[in-house]
């Protein structure tokens, strides 16, 4: 086993891509929310796998740290085995399902439940880095318009969204403006989890792949997410509680049971729904097990 | 109508080069407020290269394009005003009219948002204001109201280049470049665009740059014609002055090209 | 009397660049003088240069000699070597020109064709339009035509529009080519009191009139262009 893990070198990429990453990721510290380009490597994924995040997670990971990795909130879809896997075996890190455990959080399309701490760091993976580009193909022009805070733009997209379906019926990838300057794409995360980036004490990285673009949201950083000021920003509610915790305030998945078109609605964060079922949270689907049981 | 004497416009010693091709060479002329100057010209006398160069498209290989601005005064386009202000001008205090709508319009987006982008550009963040003065403006360039939630790719080539004028006369500007707006158009529906758009610089009190090679648009338009051949301007004066009595050989054979309907 | 318009040694030629740069000499040294209230005819046979004189007038075209003095705004101002921008405000404010044709944006209704100038001038719309109204009726338009373009009316209708657009503005100086020409007798008379009531006012006129009635019922006196003729 350890003969196999000293081939690779510590997360897989070779310390100079690693310096080259690390420079991107401190200049987009420097400068909240604006994309800067890196040399992207090839890496043994396909793009839209989470190349860009893995590089990310790859270099600032250290042999103490501790990773967490998701996929639509959850920690054993094939996405998240597959990357907690390949750090496993070529840095050897010890890795969580535990929110509160992680100090790396690898994620893709989720934010947790759970609160992050200073402690932590949030990796995002990253389809399309450009906010603009919806409306605006030219690559040139978008890099200008953010250079000048031209962002007329991106109400035009939420004016079409009203105009089209009487509310703002963009629910993922929700553009936000970072420390009241740059404009960015929060990767496809629903907007139920947009706040959470608002003055988050984790830093928070972001890593397209196939674009080759990282940005970053420092710790305790503004947040915004654009809108009008007479639809202003909501996120979404559900009707259902979790059935499984009971929970009120999650993000929830639906889940069909049959095809008598019984369904029910859980936590999308399987950590979050775990830890509150152990401290005695039930859910409708629960107290009924457990009426079962009692019976 | 004119209204004031302070030049709004001041074009001195223009001069393009392409390499060692000329665009446009030593051009000079006044635009006054209220003031529609027409270009004529053939293809390739450098009317666009011209009309590129003073709308800030692209910056002169020399000469002056002064520009009298709402609150700093004079200012050339290129030396005395950074990119940012060039650029935010040109989305307020400005507005373009291409020959083809489709490159002046989002054809991705409704009628709505295409005429209400300008007014989001500058800060607007209520989308009822925005959508109620898209849809009065949508009246004003004689588009029914239950079109404004449609695409442009559903309206027909003369609606579309009105569209494109609501588009850029929503920020109420000051000064208008049109490069050749009837044209491609068929003849019932240049009738219409030209009606509205005499209408519209009349009661505006736009100042406009209107390049054309149809000389009866720019009688019916203008106030003032320049004729470019080879680049360079080879007569200017009062439109009906410069079409009735031309001096210029060049001149005087587009004037007696006109085919008689 | 008071003079309006003042011509000196006015020459006029046309050189026909795409004939060989043919030289057509038409006037030399004009000089005439228009009083406020005079209506003078101009006569001459045809092609003798009478449309062309006003147009001269009227900064049409361009005179190669000489200077065409037009009282404007308490003063002189030579029309011949005027910057485009000082014409467009004679032609605003104190010079009228009644062509023989009418030449307008298709589709623009008549009413605000004949009210265009005198909103141009400033006065308010609504104003514009009652005095073009009343215009139109004098003229005998029929009230059911106001509202279309007059480019679908005939040959008289149209120019019976051109006259009232024409007599909108109360201009100081007015030029006027055949104002009478293909109208009936009612509608030329009604042409013949608008003039008459232009010079009560005090304006200063000179007509191209073909016919001998109109010209001795209006006029004060003729200039013959003949004289000038090279």
């Amino acid at each position: 086993m350890t003969q196999i893990q000293s081939e690779y070198n510590f997360a897989y990429l070779d310390e100079q891509t690693k310096r080259m990453i690390r420079r991107a990721i401190l200049k987009a510290v420097a400068i909240p929310g604006y994309q800067v380009p890196f040399a992207g490597r090839e890496m043994p994924m396909p793009y839209g796998w989470g190349t860009g995040g893995v590089q990310v997670t790859a270099a600032v990971l250290a042999p103490q740290d501790i990773l967490k990795v998701i996929d639509q909130g959850s920690d054993d879809t094939t996405n998240a085995v597959s990357i907690r896997q390949f750090f496993a075996k070529t840095a050897n890190v010890v890795t969580t399902e535990k929110t509160t455990e992680a100090t790396i959080i690898q994620t893709r399309h989720r934010i947790p439940e759970t609160p992050l701490n200073e402690d932590q760091i949030l990796v995002y993976q990253v389809p399309i880095p450009e906010p603009l580009r919806f409306l605006e193909p030219r690559e040139v022009e978008t890099r200008k318009m953010h250079a000048l805070e031209e962002y007329g733009l991106m109400h035009v997209k939420l004016y079409e969204d009203i105009s089209r379906h009487g509310h703002i019926a963009t629910t993922y990838a929700y553009p936000a403006k970072v420390d009241g300057r740059y404009v960015m794409d929060p990767s496809p995360i629903p907007k139920f989890d947009n706040p959470k980036m608002n003055m988050c004490p984790a830093l928070q990285l972001f890593g397209a792949g196939r674009e080759k673009r990282i940005y970053a949201i420092p710790p305790y950083t503004q947040v915004t997410s654009l809108d009008f000021e007479d639809y202003p920003f909501e996120i979404q509610k559900w009707e259902e509680n979790c059935a499984l915790c009971g929970a009120e305030d999650t993000f929830l998945d639906e889940v069909i049971l049959d095809d008598q078109g019984n369904r029910m609605f859980v936590c999308s964060d399987s950590d979050y729904c775990n830890d509150r079922q152990a401290q005695g949270h039930r859910g409708e689907a629960n107290r009924e097990d457990e009426m079962e049981a009692a019976q | 109508m004119i209204g004031s004497h302070d030049v709004l416009l001041n074009v001195e010693n223009l001069t393009m080069m392409y390499g060692a091709r000329v665009g446009c060479e030593e051009v000079s002329f006044d635009l006054w407020p209220g003031e529609v100057l027409g270009i004529v010209g053939e293809s390739g006398s450098g009317k666009s290269t011209l009309l590129r160069c003073i709308s800030g498209q692209v910056a002169p290989t020399h000469g002056a394009i002064n520009y009298k601005t709402r609150a700093n005064g004079v200012r050339d386009l290129f030396t005395g005003m950074s990119e940012p202000e060039r650029r935010f001008l040109m989305r307020t205090d400005w507005a373009f009219v291409h020959q083809n709508p489709r490159d002046g319009l989002r054809m991705s987006v409704s009628a709505g948002a295409n005429i209400g982008e300008r007014l989001m550009a500058v800060g607007q963040r209520h989308y009822g204001n925005i959508r109620a003065t898209a849809q009065d403006w949508l009246g004003k360039v004689e588009i029914a109201d239950e079109r404004l939630d449609d695409l442009p790719s559903t309206f027909s080539g003369g609606m579309q280049q009105r569209l494109q004028i609501a588009r850029n006369l929503v920020t109420s500007p000051r000064l208008v470049f049109m490069d050749e707006p009837t044209g491609g158009l068929d003849v019932s529906v240049q009738a219409k665009l030209l009606d509205l758009l005499r209408g519209l610089v009349q009661d505006l009190g736009l100042s406009v740059v209107i390049v054309t090679h149809d000389l009866a648009v720019a009688r019916l338009l203008s106030h003032r014609l320049m004729v470019m051949q080879q680049g360079r301007v080879v007569e200017s004066g009062l439109t009906d002055q410069v079409l009735d009595d031309p001096q210029h050989p060049y001149t005087q054979l587009l004037v007696s090209s006109i085919l008689q309907a | 009397m008071s003079e309006m318009l003042n011509v000196e040694n006015v020459a006029k030629s046309f050189t026909l660049h795409t004939q060989g740069a043919l030289t057509i000499p038409v006037f030399e040294k004009i000089n005439f003088s228009l009083q406020a209230g005079e209506c003078i005819a101009l006569t001459g046979a045809s092609g003798a240069g009478k449309s062309t004189f006003m147009r001269m007038i009227y900064a049409n075209y361009i005179c190669n000699e000489g200077r065409i003095n037009i009282r404007h705004n308490d003063g002189w101002l030579d029309m011949v070597g005027a910057t485009p921008h000082e014409v467009l405000d004679v032609r605003r404010h104190t010079l009228g020109y009644v062509s023989q044709f009418l030449r307008v944006i298709p589709r623009v209704a008549t009413l605000d064709i004949v009210a265009e100038p005198l909103i141009a001038t400033g006065v308010a719309k609504e104003t514009a339009i009652e005095k073009a109204k009343t215009l139109l009726t004098r003229l005998r338009i029929p009230h059911h035509l106001w509202s279309l373009s007059p480019l679908t009316f005939s040959g008289g209708e149209q120019q019976r529009v051109n006259i009232a657009r024409g007599f909108a503005v109360e201009y100081p100086i007015m030029l006027l080519d055949e104002p009478t020409a293909s109208l009936d007798a009612d509608n030329r008379r009604t042409v013949l009191d608008f003039i008459e009531e232009a010079k009560a006012m005090g304006s200063a006129v000179l007509g191209i009139f073909h016919d001998q009635e109109a010209r001795d019922a209006v006029c004060t006196g003729t200039f013959d262009v003949t004289q000038y003729q090279v």
